[in-house]
C-alpha cells in the first residue's frame, strides 16, 4: 500500500495557529460581558466549538450555563445572555422575541450577540425593526477557519452552497476573500493565483482590496499557490458515489467536523463512539485513500501483524516483559482499538453496499460517465425510482444523468419528472425547479442558443439587454457540456484496459479507474503549464471565468532560495461550495506523484447527499 | 426491503387485475410475520421498525455475499448485527445530533479523560488584554499607501462604474448604448493605482452641513464593507440611490448589496423598485433572497408578479401548503392552487395532488372506522403504523393493494380505481 513518495516533499504549515487565534478572539469577547453569563449557541456552531475550545476554557470565561439555540423561549435565570450565532434572519428574530418576552414581563437583562464569522447588515436591521436595536450589543468573531487536519481547513459554511449558487446572494463572497486574506497574511505572502468561476474571481478581487487596505510585512512564504474553484465547474465529481474509505465513510456514516459516529454495529459494543479521523489515527491514515477493495487486505494484514507483536510476550522474562509493557503495550492496544473499529466500519459498509445492489449502481454511474447504453442506464433509474429506494440518491441519479448528457430529452424529463413525483410526492416541483435553476437537472432545448434561464429573462426585458445579461447568467442554467469536456481532458480512460486498483496510475483509482475528476485534473493541468494557456477550449466549454495572475514579488528577495523553493510546491486549493474527500484523496495522490503538497481550504466538507439536501424543498 | 421485484412492480401498475393483485397479496402476506405489516408502505413506518425489517432480511444478504468466493470465509466468520442507515438526515436525527452536540460539551466539565471526541490543545492562560492580532482590526483599517498594488486587478465580471459620470445611473447607459452595439464599459481602476474619487453629486449645499462626512457612493460602499458607520439617508435622489446600488454590486458584498436594498425598499415605491430591479439581475436576485429570508411572501408574489415571472409564482404559492398541517384545510387549498399559472406540465401534477390528497382523506376515514370497529380482520391482523395521509402516490397504491385488493373498481380505495384516476 505504500505509494512511491517522493522524498523531497515540503513540509505543511502548522495550521493550529488558526485554532489559537480563534480561540483567543472567542475569550476576549467573552471577557467584553464580564460578569456571571449563559451562553447560547447555534446548533451548527458546537461542533467546530469543540474543535477550538472546552468547556473548562468557557467556564473560565464566567461562562455559567450552555444552551443550543433551539428556536424556544429561554429557561435562563441568568442576568447576562450570550449568543453565539451565525448572521442568520431567522435566528436574530427569536433573540428579538426573546428580549421583547423578557420586557413585556418587566425582566431587566444584558443581551450581547456575537456573529461569526461576520456581522450581515440584515441582521441589524431585525434588530431595529423589532425595537431591540440599543438593548443588545453585537460583536463578530472572526472564526473563520477551523483545520480539519493538517491538509485539510474548512470554514464549515455549508450554507455557502446554496446562498451563493442557488440564491445567487453573494454574502460569503467577503467572507471567501477574508479568508484568503487570513491565510494570506499568515502563511503568504502568496505568488501565484490560479482559479476557474464566478464566485472564484469575486473572491479573489474581494481579496486584493483587503490586501491593498492592510499592511503586508515582509515575510517567508509559507504557501506559495493558491487555485480558486467554484464547486459548479464541476457538479459531476460529487454526484458520483464514493469508493476511498475516507470518502464512502462520510457518505455512510457522515463524517461531521472531522469527527464520525460510528454506531453499535460497528464498535460490537452496545454503544455508539464518536472518533476523530484524521491523520493522527495511524491506521485510518494508511487507508484513508485507498480504494475500498484494497481495505480489507490492509486490515487483515494490519491484524496478523499486530498479533505478531502481541505473541512475541511468550518467551519474554520479566525484563524483557516489563519493557514491553512500558513501551510497547500502550501502543499495541491503541492499534487495537483502532484496528477494530475500521475493521466494524468496513463490516458495516460491506453490508450496506451490497444491500442496494453497490455494484449495478457503479455500474450505472460508470456508463453515465462513459456515455454508453443510456437507455439501460434510464432504465436502472426508473426502476430504482419506483421502488422507493432512496429519495435523494433517485435524485442523485437524474441530475448526473442530466449533466452528463448535457440535460434530458423533453419526453424522458417529462415521465421521469412525473414517476419521481408520483414516487416521492408532488411537493417536490419545488425542488425540481430548483434544479432546472441550477441546472443540474434540465430539458434539452432543441437548436437553442440562450440557456433557458436567458431567454426567459431575454423576453421579460423586450431583448433589449438580453445581449449584457448573458455574462451574469452564465452560471446559472448553464450547459454542462460534459461530453465535450471528457474527450477534451481524457477524464475517462479506455474501458478495455485493466486498471490496477492497489497501484493505481493516475487519480482515476478513486472512482474504480472509471473517471478522473473534473475539478482536480483541471487543478493538474493549470499547474502543469503554470496557467490557462492551451486550455482555451476547454475554459470556453466551462464558461470562462479563469484567470491566472502573479504577485509582485516584495520583500523576499533575500529570502533562503530553498525555503522559497519548497513554497512554491505548496499549493492551496480553494473549493468554494464545498469539496468531497474523493477530491481530496485525488489531489493527495497528485500531490505524491508531482512532488507537490496540497492543502484543501473549503466552505465545507461535502458529498452528493449533501449537496442534493440542500437543494431539497419540500418541506418548509 | 424488496419483496417484489421491478419486473413485478411495473405488472403492478400496468396489467393489475384482481386474480393477480390477491396472488400479490398473498405472496407478501406469506413472507411476513405478523409484526411488520405493511411491507410496502415504507415511508408509513417510523426507524425503529424499519431496523427490526433489516434483520428480517439477514439471510438475503448473506445469501447475496455468498456469491462473492473470495470473501466468504471472511464474511461467514464475522459477526454483523443489522443496522440502519437513515437516507434522510430529517429533523430528529439533527436534533439528536445537535444534543450529542451539547451533551459532549458538558461532558468535558466532569471528565478530563476526552480521547475520542475532542482534541486537547493546551490554553496557555496568557492575559487576555495580551491578544496582539484581531482580523477586525486589520480589515477595518484605513491605512492606505500609496504603493504598487501587490496582485493585479481582474475584471470580474460586474462592469466597472466610471468615476468620471455620476451623474448616471448604469442602467440609463445599459439601455442608452445597447442599440448601437458599440457599448463598452469604462475600464478605469484596472491601468491606474491612482484613487478617482467621483465628483461630487449636484445638490444644495445646505445639506451638506447635516452630515459629519459627506461620502460619495463608492465610499459609502467601501465603507460600509469594513463595516464603518455610514449614513444612506443622503442619497435620495433616484440617481444617487441607483448610483448608490450598483457600486454595491460591482463590490461584489452580498451583504452590503442586501443593506442598499433594505434601504431602497424603505425609501422608494414598489413600483419604481421593481422597474429598476428588472434591469439588475444581481441586485433582484439578493432582495429576492432577502425577502425569501424575511418570509415577506406578499411582497416577494407582488415582485414576481410585476416581473412576470408567472410560474415563479404558482411555485410560490403552491409552496404554502406545506406549512397547513390540516388536511381539510390543505386540501382545500390544493384546490385553491389548482388555477394558478403552472406550466401545462407542473399543472397536472398538482390536480395530481389535490386528487390525491382528497381521495386520501376518504380512505383514512374509512378505513380509521373499520379498524376502531375491530370487524374487517386485515386491520385487525395488520394493524396501520400510521395514517396514510400526505403519502406518495406509489406509497398510496401499495397501501390500497395491502387492506383493499378485492374491492370492485367503484370504490376509491381500490387499487385499481387509484390506477385508473392516476395514470
Amino acid at each position: 500500500m505504500a505509494h512511491s513518495a517522493r522524498r523531497d516533499s515540503p513540509e505543511l504549515p502548522d495550521f493550529s495557529l488558526l485554532k489559537r487565534l480563534a480561540r483567543d478572539q472567542l475569550i476576549y469577547l467573552l471577557e467584553q460581558l464580564p460578569g456571571k453569563k449563559d451562553l447560547f449557541i447555534e446548533a451548527d456552531l458546537m461542533s467546530p466549538l469543540d474543535r477550538i475550545a472546552n468547556v473548562s476554557t468557557l467556564k473560565q470565561h464566567e461562562v455559567d450555563k450552555l444552551y443550543k439555540v433551539e428556536y424556544k423561549p429561554v429557561i435562563s435565570t441568568s442576568d447576562q445572555l450570550c449568543f453565539l450565532i451565525r448572521p442568520r434572519i431567522q435566528t436574530v428574530k427569536w433573540i428579538c422575541d426573546v428580549a421583547n418576552a423578557d420586557k413585556a414581563a418587566g425582566k431587566f437583562r444584558r443581551y450581547k450577540l456575537i456573529f461569526t464569522p461576520q456581522k450581515f447588515y440584515a441582521c441589524e436591521a431585525v434588530l431595529e425593526e423589532q425595537g431591540i436595536f440599543g438593548d443588545v450589543t453585537t460583536d463578530e468573531w472572526a472564526f473563520y477557519l477551523l483545520p480539519l487536519d493538517d491538509d485539510i481547513v474548512s470554514l464549515e459554511l455549508p450554507e455557502f452552497f446554496r446562498d451563493n449558487f442557488l440564491a445567487g446572494d453573494q454574502r460569503w463572497v467577503r467572507t471567501a476573500g477574508s479568508t484568503l486574506h487570513l491565510l494570506h497574511s499568515i502563511y503568504g505572502p502568496f505568488s501565484k493565483i490560479y482559479g476557474i468561476g464566478r464566485c472564484s474571481k469575486m473572491a479573489y478581487e474581494s481579496w486584493r482590496e483587503q490586501v491593498e487596505e492592510g499592511e503586508t510585512k515582509a515575510r517567508q512564504a509559507e504557501i506559495g499557490n493558491v487555485f480558486l474553484i467554484d464547486r459548479d465547474v464541476d457538479f459531476v465529481t460529487p454526484l458520483c458515489s464514493q469508493v476511498v474509505y475516507e470518502g464512502l465513510v462520510d457518505d455512510i456514516f457522515r463524517i461531521k467536523c472531522g469527527c464520525v459516529e460510528f454506531g453499535p454495529d460497528v464498535t460490537s459494543s452496545d454503544k455508539s463512539m464518536k472518533v476523530m479521523l484524521n491523520s493522527q489515527d495511524k491506521v485510518f491514515n494508511e487507508i484513508r485513500n485507498e480504494h475500498f477493495s484494497n481495505v480489507f487486505g490492509f486490515l487483515s494484514q494490519k491484524a496478523r501483524n499486530l498479533q505478531t507483536a502481541y505473541d512475541k510476550r511468550r518467551g519474554m522474562d520479566i525484563k524483557q516483559m516489563k519493557t514491553f509493557v512500558s513501551e510497547e503495550l500502550k501502543g499495541l492496544k491503541q492499534e487495537h482499538r483502532l484496528l477494530s473499529l475500521h475493521i466494524g466500519a468496513s463490516e458495516s459498509i460491506m453490508k450496506k453496499k451490497t444491500k442496494q445492489d453497490f455494484q449495478e449502481l457503479l455500474k450505472t454511474e460508470h456508463s453515465l460517465l462513459e456515455g454508453f447504453e443510456i437507455r439501460e442506464c434510464i432504465s436502472f433509474i426508473e426502476e430504482h425510482i419506483s421502488r422507493q429506494v432512496s429519495m435523494i440518491e433517485s435524485l442523485r441519479l437524474l441530475c448526473l444523468l442530466s449533466i452528463t448528457e448535457n440535460g434530458l430529452l423533453p419526453k424522458d424529463y417529462r415521465s421521469l419528472k412525473a414517476q419521481y413525483l408520483q414516487s416521492y410526492g408532488v411537493d417536490h416541483l419545488l425542488t425540481f425547479a430548483n434544479l432546472r435553476q441550477l441546472g443540474l437537472l434540465v430539458e434539452q432545448q432543441p437548436g437553442e442558443t440562450l440557456t433557458v434561464m436567458e431567454s426567459k429573462v431575454g423576453k421579460l426585458v423586450n431583448d433589449k439587454t438580453a445581449g449584457k445579461l448573458t455574462d451574469a447568467f452564465s452560471s446559472l442554467a448553464k450547459k454542462s457540456n460534459f461530453r465535450a469536456l471528457s474527450k477534451k481532458l481524457n477524464l475517462v480512460p479506455k474501458s478495455d484496459e485493466e486498471y490496477d486498483l492497489r497501484v493505481p496510475r493516475d487519480m482515476a483509482y478513486i472512482f474504480s479507474g472509471a473517471y478522473i475528476p473534473l475539478s482536480c485534473k483541471l487543478i493538474e493541468q493549470v499547474l502543469e503549464r503554470d496557467g490557462w494557456t492551451g486550455l482555451e477550449e476547454v475554459t470556453r466549454l466551462l464558461n470562462g471565468h479563469e484567470f491566472a495572475v502573479t504577485g509582485s514579488t516584495t520583500g523576499s528577495s533575500g529570502a533562503d532560495s530553498r525555503a522559497k523553493n519548497d513554497a512554491q510546491r505548496i499549493v492551496l486549493v480553494m473549493f468554494l461550495g464545498g469539496c468531497t474527500f474523493s477530491e481530496i484523496s485525488a489531489l493527495r495522490f497528485l500531490g505524491r506523484e508531482r512532488g507537490y503538497k496540497f492543502i484543501v481550504v473549503t466552505t465545507a466538507i461535502t458529498n452528493s447527499s449533501r449537496l442534493i439536501e440542500a437543494l431539497l424543498d419540500n418541506h418548509v | 426491503m424488496e419483496l417484489l421485484s421491478s419486473s413485478e412492480y411495473k405488472y403492478l401498475k400496468t396489467e393489475l387485475t384482481s386474480d393477480q393483485l390477491f396472488s400479490v397479496h398473498s405472496a407478501i402476506s406469506l413472507q411476513l410475520p405478523a409484526a411488520i405489516a405493511q411491507p410496502e408502505v415504507v415511508q408509513l413506518l417510523s426507524e425503529e421498525e424499519e431496523e427490526e425489517e433489516e434483520e428480517e432480511e439477514e439471510p438475503l444478504q448473506l445469501k447475496m455475499m455468498k456469491s462473492k468466493p473470495d470473501e466468504e470465509d471472511y464474511w461467514n466468520s464475522s459477526k454483523f448485527k443489522a443496522f440502519t442507515f437513515d437516507d434522510e438526515d430529517d429533523e430528529f436525527s439533527r436534533l439528536k445530533e445537535s444534543k450529542q452536540a451539547v451533551n459532549s460539551i458538558r461532558r468535558l466539565v466532569e471528565e478530563d479523560d476526552d480521547e475520542d471526541d475532542v482534541e486537547k490543545v493546551s490554553w496557555s492562560g496568557e492575559p487576555v488584554g495580551s491578544i496582539s492580532w484581531s482580523v477586525r482590526e486589520t480589515a477595518a483599517s484605513n491605512q492606505r499607501t500609496d504603493r504598487e498594488p501587490a496582485f493585479p486587478k481582474i475584471n470580474a465580471d460586474t462592469p466597472t462604474i466610471s468615476r468620471s459620470h455620476s451623474g448616471y445611473s448604469l442602467s440609463s447607459l445599459f439601455k442608452g448604448k445597447t442599440k448601437t452595439g458599440s457599448f463598452q464599459f469604462t475600464d478605469s481602476l484596472s491601468d491606474s493605482s491612482v484613487r478617482l474619487y467621483a465628483p461630487e453629486l449636484r445638490k444644495p449645499k445646505s445639506e451638506y452641513k447635516d452630515y459629519v462626512s459627506d461620502w460619495s457612493p463608492e465610499e459609502t460602499v467601501h465603507r460600509m464593507q469594513q463595516g464603518k458607520a455610514v449614513s444612506l439617508e443622503k442619497f435620495r435622489s433616484l440617481q444617487d440611490k441607483l448610483l448608490l446600488l450598483d457600486f454595491s454590486v460591482s463590490a461584489h458584498d452580498g451583504n452590503v448589496i442586501t443593506a442598499v436594498l433594505i434601504y431602497l425598499k424603505r425609501t422608494l415605491s414598489k413600483e419604481v423598485l421593481f422597474r429598476e430591479l428588472e434591469s439588475r439581475q444581481t441586485a433582484l436576485r439578493h432582495f429576492i433572497h432577502y425577502l425569501t429570508e424575511t418570509r415577506d411572501q406578499r411582497l416577494l408574489l407582488e415582485l414576481l408578479r410585476a416581473l412576470g415571472r408567472t410560474e415563479d409564482v404558482a411555485l410560490l404559492q403552491y409552496k404554502e401548503h406545506l406549512s397547513i398541517a390540516d388536511e381539510n384545510k390543505r386540501r382545500d387549498f390544493l384546490k385553491s392552487c389548482l388555477s394558478l399559472p403552472f406550466s401545462p406540465e407542473d399543472s397536472a401534477h398538482v390536480q395530481d395532488h389535490y386528487t390525491l390528497l382528497e381521495r386520501q382523506i376518504i380512505i383514512e376515514a374509512t378505513d380509521r372506522q373499520a379498524e376502531r370497529g375491530g370487524k374487517v380482520e386485515i386491520f385487525q391482523k395488520f394493524p396501520r403504523r400510521a395514517s396514510i395521509l400526505n403519502m406518495p402516490l406509489i406509497t398510496t397504491l401499495y397501501y390500497c393493494c395491502f387492506y383493499h385488493y378485492t374491492e370492485s373498481e367503484g370504490t376509491y380505495s381500490s387499487p385499481l380505481n387509484v390506477r385508473q384516476t392516476f395514470r
